[in-house]
């Protein structure tokens, strides 16, 4: 991955069967690879969002990737940020062995150093969160498993959201609500 | 929706999809029934004066016949065809159309939705499939979507960059009953179709173009497309700017304009393709910068300033980086531009055209048209047939040498004369592609330039002439090879000529055999009769013309190459 930047791509569409096929096949056409995928119904009813991180080569391709995929009918909007204009997170889940965390303080002190939560306990297995960038929760992935050993490990795709002003999908809507409604005046 | 309604005032999903067609003024349909379509076809029977359905012999017929139908004729083409097989065997068609931008609306059966999901008999997951290669792909499962479906599907088919739209329909929804009610789409919020053309993009383009001493336009297939064959004229008379043409970009202006240098790319004339690296603006109006027009991009016009008009902003700083881009449709942005300029003279730089014109001539051309002796040449063919038309025919061409003869020695007076398969290069195209271009323009001459390979992977569509009495004009260029990829063996694969021999049937007694008239010539002194007798004769017509066995198309320029590699032939080189 030397010399490539993680991009994110954030995707606005209509909530119709196969949107995600429509990404997907675009990313495909031009050999980039998916890094995280998060999917999630946006505030507004009816809109999907995709965040989607993948490695590129330049901002030139980012540029032809995202206007390709605004370009099919069900897509409302595509734009790609990269790290310095976002805000963002992932969550990891990290099971380990209950038995292990009673033995010793090890686990205690991980999890306050790495400021995660304990969510579920029982008498085989603990589940512990940690949200944060990759770095952060494959931080504690590192130590856990070195120190009492991970059974089961996940991690969601990232969320972000933009630190600048960005215009806001409702506006855009609203503008294209009136420019079609101009249309069908002229009409 | 929550309604009573009675069962008479519902009709089946298969009367509510031939009604949404007749509300898009849909006239004709080229199709193949089958079983998961059946219902459709019954509906269809019923409307049989309303809507003229043309019965192909194989469906990749159907969508290549739907798709010279619409570049002919400005209208939507319509292909239906039923599940699985059905639908598979249109996808080359789709996805030519999608690379040449034709407006299509496909219908194909689908199992019933119960059904779907189970590999049933003759299904196909037709929506996966043809996604890529579609504007638009959508399944229909319920029978009240159906004119909701139809009425998007023909907006978005027809509307901004045109392209190929596919509805799935499941055999249930064409049973079904449901009352119904048709809207035309006229707004999408996803999709817009008419972007705003931004003031100061015109004024760059104006101010550049002002300011260009040695201007140089390209014309594609965007100019016909918006039907702004004028704007087009009227830009470029006031600003005084030769052009060349892409090859769906070719009839837009007619051949003889004093402005008009040809066509561009790889088989393209010499003047445009020189020039474009000797230009100081270069102005790209609805064409993509296919590699088969730019060749190498690293030496391709890196001298001159670039404005790219075009619909599609995808397009825009895809291939080839903009000085100033113009988003928006040809027919509103041109004349905007035009309106900002005062009428202006290249005289000098159009006359440094000549010299590349003369030298084609004289080192490709005089040879190939009138070579005098010998066996005879395609170039001489093509150039026969539209002198004896007036150029005012519709050219339809397959693909290969017999293309690129077509697309070089064919003239034209009129726009959407040209058919070819541009973007996908697809054989076997040529002889549907013309049967749906005389469908969509009856009172048009229709000449289809073929060669022996292509020919015989739709040739079966002699039926369908036959039995719709279509006119059209096959002039077949027989080489016995199949001449193009010969060609490169012979230029770049040590004259290795695998697999490009073919022997063929008697063409003529196949076409007899459909009731085709048809002549087959050896002789050059029977070339000039036998071609009168074709256009003269009422109905459709095979003209096989046995020519050169090893005949190229020059100029070229080897694929990834630059003008400096343009080859000539005949031991003829450029300096």
């Amino acid at each position: 991955m030397e010399d490539k930047t993680l991009y994110t791509i954030t995707i606005f569409s209509e909530n119709t069967v196969g949107v995600l096929n429509q990404i997907a096949t675009i990313f495909t056409r031009r050999q980039l690879n998916i890094e995280t995928l998060s999917v999630s119904p946006s505030a507004i009813k009816g809109i999907h969002k995709f965040t989607i991180t993948s490695y590129a080569d330049s901002d030139e391709t980012m540029k032809k990737l995202v206007k390709q995929i605004d370009k099919r009918v069900d897509i409302l909007k595509a734009y790609f940020n990269t790290n310095e204009d976002l805000v963002h997170q992932e969550i990891a889940l990290y099971k380990i062995e209950t038995a292990k965390l009673l033995a010793t303080s090890q686990v205690e002190k991980l999890v306050r150093k790495h400021n995660a939560h304990i969510l579920d306990v029982n008498e085989h297995s603990t589940v512990i969160q940690k949200t944060g960038h990759y770095k952060d929760t494959q931080a504690l992935f590192d130590e856990l498993a070195e120190s009492i050993g991970v059974l089961q490990f996940i991690r969601s795709g990232r969320v972000a959201i933009t630190k600048s002003k960005v215009e806001r999908l409702s506006d855009m809507l609203a503008k294209r609500e009136a420019k079609g409604e101009n249309e069908q005046i002229s009409k | 929706m929550k309604e009573e309604y009675s069962e008479q005032s519902t009709i089946s999903g298969s009367e509510a999809l031939i009604r949404s067609l007749l509300a898009e003024e849909v006239e004709t349909i080229f199709g193949y029934p089958g079983g998961a379509i059946m219902p459709v076809f019954d509906a269809l029977y019923d409307h049989r004066d309303e809507i003229k359905h043309i019965l192909v012999r194989h469906e990749q017929a159907a969508i290549h016949a739907a798709q010279g139908y619409a570049r002919v004729s400005r209208k939507t083409g319509v292909a239906l065809v039923t599940s699985g097989p059905g639908a598979t065997n249109v996808i080359t068609g789709v996805t030519d159309a999608m690379m040449d931008s034709t407006p299509l609306v496909v219908i194909s059966g689908q199992v019933a939705s119960g059904l779907l999901g189970s590999d049933a008999f003759q299904e196909a997951d037709v929506i996966g499939l043809t996604m890529p290669v579609t504007k638009w792909a959508y399944q229909i499962r319920r029978v009240e979507d159906i004119p909701w479906a139809v009425s998007r599907a023909f907006y978005i088919a027809a509307s901004g960059r045109p392209g190929p739209v596919v509805l799935d329909i499941a055999k249930d929804a064409q049973l079904n009953r449901h009352p119904f009610s048709y809207k035309k789409t006229d707004f999408l919020r996803s999709y817009d179709p008419f972007p705003d053309v931004e003031e100061d993009d015109i004024r760059a383009a104006a101010a550049l173009i002002r300011s260009a001493k040695k201007p140089l336009a390209l014309v594609g297939q965007g100019v016909i497309l918006a039907n702004a064959e004028e704007e087009l004229k009227a830009f470029l008379e006031k600003a005084d700017i030769p052009f060349g043409s892409t090859i769906l970009g070719l009839s837009a202006i007619a051949s003889s304009h004093p402005l008009n240098c040809g066509m561009l790319g790889m088989h393209g004339n010499l003047s445009p393709n020189i020039k474009t690296n000797e230009c100081d603006v270069l102005i790209a109006i609805g064409m993509r910068f296919d590699d088969r027009v730019t060749g190498n991009l690293n030496t391709y016009a890196r001298q001159a300033k670039i404005i790219h008009f075009d619909i599609d902003e995808a397009e825009l700083n895809k291939n080839v980086k903009a000085t100033v881009k113009v988003l928006g449709n040809a027919k509103q942005t041109l004349p905007m531009v035009t309106g900002l300029l005062e009428k202006q003279s290249h005289a000098e730089w159009i006359e440094e055209f000549k010299p590349y014109e003369q030298k084609e001539f004289e080192c490709v051309i005089k040879e190939e048209i009138h070579p005098g002796a010998g066996p005879i040449k395609m170039g001489e063919v093509v150039h026969k047939v539209t002198e004896a038309t007036g150029n005012k025919a519709v050219c339809a061409t397959d693909v290969g040498q017999n293309q690129m003869m077509g697309t070089r020695y064919f003239k034209f007076t009129q726009t959407r004369s040209m058919i070819t398969s541009g973007g996908l290069g697809t054989m076997g195209f040529g002889l549907p592609a013309g049967i749906g271009a005389k469908v969509g323009a009856p009172g048009r001459t229709v000449c289809i330039f073929v060669g022996d390979g292509g020919l015989q992977m739709t040739m079966q569509e002699f039926g369908t002439i036959m039995e719709y009495d279509i006119d059209v004009k096959i002039i077949l260029l027989n080489n016995n090879f199949l001449g193009m990829v010969r060609q490169w063996q012979e230029l770049f694969f040590d004259e290795r000529y695998s697999e490009t021999r073919m022997k063929n049937p008697d063409f003529i007694k196949i076409a007899d055999a459909y009731g085709i008239k048809g002549r087959k010539v050896i002789d050059r002194e029977e070339l000039d009769g036998a071609i009168e007798e074709m256009l003269a004769h009422k109905g459709a017509y095979l003209l096989e013309v046995v020519v050169e066995t090893k005949g190229m198309v020059y100029p070229m320029i080897p694929a990834g190459g630059c003008v400096s590699d343009i080859l000539l032939g005949n031991g003829h080189s450029l300096y």
